[in-house]
């Protein structure tokens, strides 16, 4: 079954499809959740909640507005800053784009975490501490280009060349 | 367009990230479905981004879906209908109770009407039998009133046997010599015809003098068949012929009905 027809079931209430699509992005939610909120059982917590919301609001999805995944991403990203917000009300946004999670690795080696720190360091070899934060920010964290390119102190112009080559970069990666 | 150039701007990954404009959203549609390149580019760069993402991830607790079932099953099954259904069915409750409501008003206007209707006929037929009762009372009076102008003692009986004019007649009349009046008895008379009266004569023989002394006018309508007359003469016989209307000068004797002498 493609991709589109799942999404159409889904959205007809088809538990079965539903399923499928959890099983294709629970986990990628819940990466994305725990890199905001940085606790694995609420960030779990959160990503049940996250597919709930999406379940009761199926239709709330719109092909013509981007990619289902994406749409996921962005639901889940709320969720996390929304817990984020109600944690630390003062800080929580110079939380968000400092604490560097997947680009600071070797900062967490310590932790008795499931994180696939071996995969991730497969995936980002190689990669400048620039595109590693990139790919957060655009990726896990929902900042917008204008965002990124504040943050990182660079023209809006190389946030997207430098998105493009991070990618490629991750893609290589995969293929070894 | 060149698909190289389109792919290498970069576009597609932010595309991927969420963070372009409508517009920039549908056009880069557009150009997938033109171009496969552009359609597998996309893909794979949302395979790169799940690939980092599921890394980070701590790992979902195993059977996650279960409780997310659980929780889908407690959100989802037929709950609003079920509102629905009894929102429903207490509208339907409200429209039966007034439609209640309104067969008992109409079902009491009507039950009204009827008693009233029925008040109505009750109070005719009371009416109808008061009348009777005042009637008969009256006729009870007069009857009782004649009744005591034929008993009183001033009354002389005068039998009037039937003659040739009508052998089978019979009459009798009540003379009150001191008041002057003489009553009829005129039960045994046939039933004049149309155009016709009984004229009653007073009678003195030797020699044969007839005085009329009235008409029994409106004999059909006179229930009773009692005629009351004035009679001022010094009778020695009373004879009942039948006349023209208006009765005549003098009595038609062929047309003699009855005739009876007074006194001993």
């Amino acid at each position: 079954m493609d991709l589109d027809t799942l999404i159409s079931k889904f959205q007809k209430k088809d538990v079965a499809a539903f399923e499928q699509l959890h099983s294709m992005y629970a986990e990628n939610i819940l990466g994305v959740i725990n890199n905001i909120v940085q606790n694995p059982e609420r960030s779990e917590e959160i990503c049940q909640d996250v597919f709930v919301k999406i379940w009761n609001n199926a239709n709330g999805f719109n092909p013509s507005k981007g990619r289902f995944f994406t749409w996921l991403l962005n639901i889940a990203r709320n969720a996390a800053i929304d817990e984020l917000r109600s944690k630390s009300h003062k800080n929580w946004k110079k939380n968000l784009s400092t604490n560097y999670f997947v680009g600071n690795l070797e900062a967490h080696d310590d932790m008795d975490s499931k994180i696939d720190i071996i995969g991730l360091r497969k995936l980002l070899k190689g990669l400048k501490e620039k595109c590693t934060e990139l790919i957060e920010l655009l990726y896990f964290k929902g900042f917008t280009q204008k965002e990124v390119a504040e943050q990182l102190n660079i023209p809006i112009g190389t946030v997207k060349t430098r998105n493009r080559s991070c990618i490629s970069q991750i893609r290589e990666n995969m293929k070894i | 367009m060149d698909v190289e150039k389109y792919i290498a701007s970069g576009i597609l990954e932010q595309y991927v990230a969420g963070t372009l404009s409508e517009e920039e959203n549908l056009e880069v549609q557009h150009y997938a479905i033109e171009h496969q390149e552009i359609q597998h580019e996309i893909e794979s760069i949302e395979k790169a981004v799940l690939e980092v993402t599921r890394a980070a991830s701590p790992g979902l607790m195993p059977k996650s879906f279960e409780a997310l079932r659980n929780e889908l099953n407690e959100v989802i099954p037929f709950e609003p209908n079920i509102k629905r259904k009894s929102a429903a069915w207490t509208n339907y409750l409200g429209w039966a109770a007034s439609l209640l409501f309104a067969l008992g008003l109409l079902w009491l206007y009507l039950e009204n009407d009827q008693l009233k209707s029925k008040i109505e006929v009750v109070t005719e037929e009371k009416t109808s039998v008061e009348k009777q009762i005042l009637d008969i009372r009256n006729e009870m009076t007069h009857t009782e009133d004649l009744l005591n102008q034929l008993r009183d003692q001033n009354v002389d009986v005068v039998a009037l046997g039937g003659q040739t004019a009508s052998p089978k007649a019979y009459a009798k009349a009540y003379w009150n010599k001191k008041a002057k009046k003489v009553f009829i008895d005129a039960q045994g008379l046939p039933e004049p015809p149309p155009g016709f009266n009984y004229q009653v004569w007073s009678l003195k023989l030797d020699p044969l003098t007839p005085t009329s002394i009235g008409l029994l006018e409106n004999f059909v309508l006179n229930e009773n068949k009692v005629f009351e007359l004035e009679n001022p003469n010094e009778s020695q016989a009373f004879g009942i012929t039948l006349e023209p209307e208006g009765g005549s000068e003098s009595p038609t004797l062929e047309q003699l009905y009855t005739l009876g002498a007074t006194g001993p």
